[in-house]
């Protein structure tokens, strides 16, 4: 039995930066199957109509981030979201916002991977190492279950405001890695990891705007963690740490 | 031209576990396809092995338990040997893991907690919640950043540079720029992965086609049983993202039309927690026989253990089910159909990871010791690849020590370079009328219904005979985009080939081995025959096809056993 499909235009901007002056925008016209996911639809695209569009893609489960983009004009995962979810046609695609655009949908994510690497991104614990695990309560290990989520996929730096006039802003992902071992009841280095996001371009830097916690795929709560940022930095400026 | 002692080919967990041991003496460097975060380890749910009897009922595990169940569940084709070689790295391993800040989820007393798992005698799976993978994967990913290493990422490797024996090098085509570029190396290790999407309905990333065991295989390195391929029994019915085995750990049911819980006809005593190739096998035989559901699925229920345990266990699960096919596990059922999974076969290696090219490695899923035999545990593969990329990078170390010609082969490289530039341009130039895309999707659909849960020797005929096919339209197909910068029709038309030959290797294996065992069931010759077939399948490259050839078992300590669970 066929299954039954419906024709859905895809908008999907365009541009290659060695020869095209300036972004433009390019319709496609595919046949959408029921559950189709805005991923599948742009492979519709490249296996049949139009090989020279690029976009990035890995796991197709929500998991890697490797696909965040601009989707009828928020940020998402093309992976997860349904070509039925979004209601307005034609379906508008184009890269994350405020990145530099490699070629159609894919950006440079460089920056964002670098300012992750400068806060240290990894546990101290204490050395040398027990012989077993190094034990964790259950409560401790609670904290921790919210900022691990974290796939790295760049949608809160990209829908960042701040982060758009502020390149060396540290930004909402990597504060919130940062976060994650502040709070680790197993690191060592939480002096140090304060003092590295308490500058200018560090926690202060944030307005409460919310735009990161918006698009954020796993419901991450970043302003909530640079909050507690800025707490134990005041609480530590005042002696109460 | 770039050279490192050391080159790491693909940032998974076996990738990522292998550079971590080697930066620390040589210098190493990482290429990648994706960067290391979006490696398919990342989508690993339900956990990882190790019999440190943390849960209270598992107190009585031992290294000689989880070996011999392993070596069971493979159906006795594992190497006896290299599985308590790695059931013995296993405990160390993981404390590793936790030292370097895997948030592994926690027992009352504060120690890494465990669940039960198909397949094994006590609950030995170490967990994260249901993500276990992805923070593996982060942690091992934080280490790399901990100790420098160098990571080219968006690098596709096209081949190795082999001379007089030895590894020199890599050449790998820039993703984002279309250059292809050489890279000097005295060692090269792969922990590039498995080769699910050589299949329809895979459970794996859209980047696992195998691109690493058909280089190695092309290279002249045997593919070791690669006919074993892992079909797990719950995907989620539509899109086959996986359904973990945790869920059924955490006492999840599976129901068939009728309501019943049908395991009890199959495995009375294991139920829900049998191994994969059986739990797969029953599920598709209530299908087959009319007990699904319309489209060919059985239900996965989660009801009954409640909203708490299922938000804190399994919170992963319900957002996969309630985003990709609108059901909340809370109130409903979960439609399930088992889909292609993991590779048991791969890379023909040794205890070291080192395979018949000196200096060159493979570990993980691109890899086969063998550990798994003929069918792999649940929690056994993110074990293997944590154990054997540590393992392989400490005998890179070794050998590394010995070696007295370092960066050699520059002229080979430069001309390997050259073959792979004008191959790339012999591809474009074609103006031929295949779609590539149809090829590939011919290719996988033959494979999961001729080549799939269920064989027999004339489907797998007929599979053999359309691959072929596809292999002689692969000559006349058309990439349309022929610029160089981000071209993915080209990457995925190149990559294909690879895929075509590997779907080659499985099947003709496949076909030759006349006999049921784990994975591999043929219903023309439903028995183990262990006199004639208690061997490794070895498939080494000919322009004329693979040719099959067959070595040694290790069965030194248990002697095989009909399997019942
Ligand atoms: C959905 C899912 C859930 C799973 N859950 C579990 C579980 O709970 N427990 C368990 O034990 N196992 C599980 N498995 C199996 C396990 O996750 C995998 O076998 C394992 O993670 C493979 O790791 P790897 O490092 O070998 O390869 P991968 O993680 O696949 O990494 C491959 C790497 O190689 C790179 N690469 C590939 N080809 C090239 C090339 N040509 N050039 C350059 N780079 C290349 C990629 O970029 C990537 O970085 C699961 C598998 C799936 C699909």
């Amino acid at each position: 039995m066929a299954i039954a499909t419906t024709p859905v235009t895809l908008k999907i901007q365009r541009f290659n930066p060695d020869t095209d002056k300036e972004p433009y925008w390019r319709e496609y016209t595919i046949q959408a199957k029921p559950g189709m996911t805005v991923l599948e639809a742009l492979f519709e695209v490249l296996n049949k109509y139009d090989g020279t569009l690029s976009f990035r893609f890995c796991c197709r489960g929500a998991i890697c981030g490797a696909c965040s983009m601009m989707i009828g004009g928020k940020i998402r995962l093309a992976c997860e979201t349904q070509v039925s979810a979004i209601k307005k046609r034609p379906l508008m695609i184009s890269p994350m916002p405020h990145k530099k655009v490699i070629k159609d949908l894919v950006v440079d994510m460089d920056p964002f991977f670098e300012q992750m690497r400068s806060i240290k991104p990894y546990l101290v614990a204490k050395e040398p190492f027990p012989e077993k695990e190094i034990y964790q309560s259950e409560k401790d290990r609670a904290k921790l279950t919210e900022p691990i989520d974290c796939i790295l996929c760049g949608s809160c730096s990209s829908a960042c405001t701040v982060a758009w006039w502020d390149p060396n802003y540290i930004g909402p992902a990597s504060l919130t890695k940062a976060y994650r071992f502040v709070v680790d009841s197993r690191d060592t280095i939480r002096d140090e990891r304060l003092d590295m996001v308490d500058s200018e371009d560090g926690v202060w830097r944030c307005h409460t705007i919310f735009n990161c916690v918006d698009v954020c795929p796993k419901k991450i709560n970043q302003t909530d963690a640079i909050q507690y940022l800025k707490r134990q930095l005041v609480k530590r400026k005042i002696g109460l740490l | 031209m770039k050279y490192h002692e050391v080159i790491v080919v693909g940032a998974g967990l076996a990738g990522l576990r292998a550079a971590v041991e080697t930066a620390t003496d040589l210098d190493t460097a990482i290429l990648t396809q994706v960067p290391p975060v979006r490696s398919h380890s990342g989508a690993a749910q339900g956990g990882v092995n190790a019999p440190m009897g943390n849960n209270p009922a598992g107190k009585d595990d031992s290294v000689e338990k989880h070996s011999y169940d392993t070596i069971k569940g493979s159906d006795f084709l594992a190497d006896q040997d290299s599985v308590e070689l790695m059931i013995g790295e296993a405990t160390p391993c993981i404390y590793e893991m936790e030292h370097w800040g895997c948030p592994f989820s926690r027992t009352p007393e504060g120690k890494i907690a465990q669940r039960p798992f198909g397949g094994a005698g006590f609950p030995r799976t170490c967990f994260a919640s249901d993500k276990t993978g992805l923070y593996m994967l982060h942690t091992l990913w934080e280490r790399s950043v901990a100790l420098n290493v160098k990571t080219y990422e968006e690098r596709f490797v096209t081949d190795i540079v082999v001379e007089n024996g030895n590894v020199v090098g890599v050449i790998a085509l820039n993703i984002v720029t279309g250059d292809f570029e050489p890279y000097m190396a005295d060692t090269v290790i792969f922990g590039t992965g498995g080769p699910g999407q050589v299949y329809g309905r895979s459970t794996n990333a859209l980047i696992s086609t195998g691109s690493g065991a058909y280089i190695a295989y092309k290279r002249g390195v045997p593919l070791k049983d690669m006919e074993f391929i892992q079909f797990h029994p719950t995907s989620l019915f539509g899109t086959n993202i996986l359904m973990t085995e945790g869920a059924r750990g955490e006492g999840g049911y599976l129901i068939n039309n009728l309501g019943e819980r049908f395991m009890s006809k199959y495995a009375p005593k294991a139920m829900e927690l049998g191994p994969r190739d059986i739990v797969s096998r029953s599920i598709q035989t209530e299908i087959n026989e009319g007990r699904g559901f319309e489209g060919g699925y059985v239900h996965l229920d989660l009801r009954h253990l409640g909203r708490e345990k299922i938000l804190d266990r399994l919170p992963g699960i319900r957002d996969i089910a309630i985003n990709f096919a609108g059901v909340d596990p809370i109130d409903k059922p979960i439609p399930i159909q088992p889909g292609q999974h993991y590779a048991m076969g791969g890379i023909s290696t040794d205890k070291n990871g080192a395979t018949n090219i000196k200096g060159f490695y493979a570990a993980g899923e691109c890899a086969c010791v063998s550990v798994h035999g003929a069918n792999r545990l649940g929690g056994n593969s993110l074990l293997d690849t944590v154990v054997f990329g540590k393992l392989s990078g400490k005998h890179v170390k070794e050998f590394m020590k010995t070696k007295k010609d370092r960066r050699q082969g520059e002229g080979m490289i430069m001309k390997t370079l050259e073959e792979q530039e004008k191959n790339r341009e012999n591809l474009l130039i074609k103006s031929g009328t295949e779609n590539h895309a149809a090829i590939r999707d011919e290719m996988k659909q033959t494979m999961i219904e001729k080549v799939g849960i269920f064989r027999t020797g004339a489907q797998m005929k007929e599979a053999l005979d359309k691959i072929l096919e596809l292999k002689k339209r692969y000559e006349s197909i058309r990439v349309m985009y022929k610029g160089r910068k981000y071209n993915m029709d080209y990457l995925r038309a190149y990559e294909l080939w690879g895929m075509l030959e590997l779907a080659h290797v499985i099947t003709l294996g496949a076909i030759k081995r006349e006999e049921s065992r784990g994975s591999h069931s043929r219903t023309d010759f439903p028995k183990r025959d262990d006199a004639k077939f208690l061997r490794h399948t070895m498939a080494t490259w000919t322009p004329d096809g693979p040719k099959i050839g067959y070595s040694d078992v290790n069965v030194y300590k248990y002697p095989p056993v009909e399997r019942k669970y």
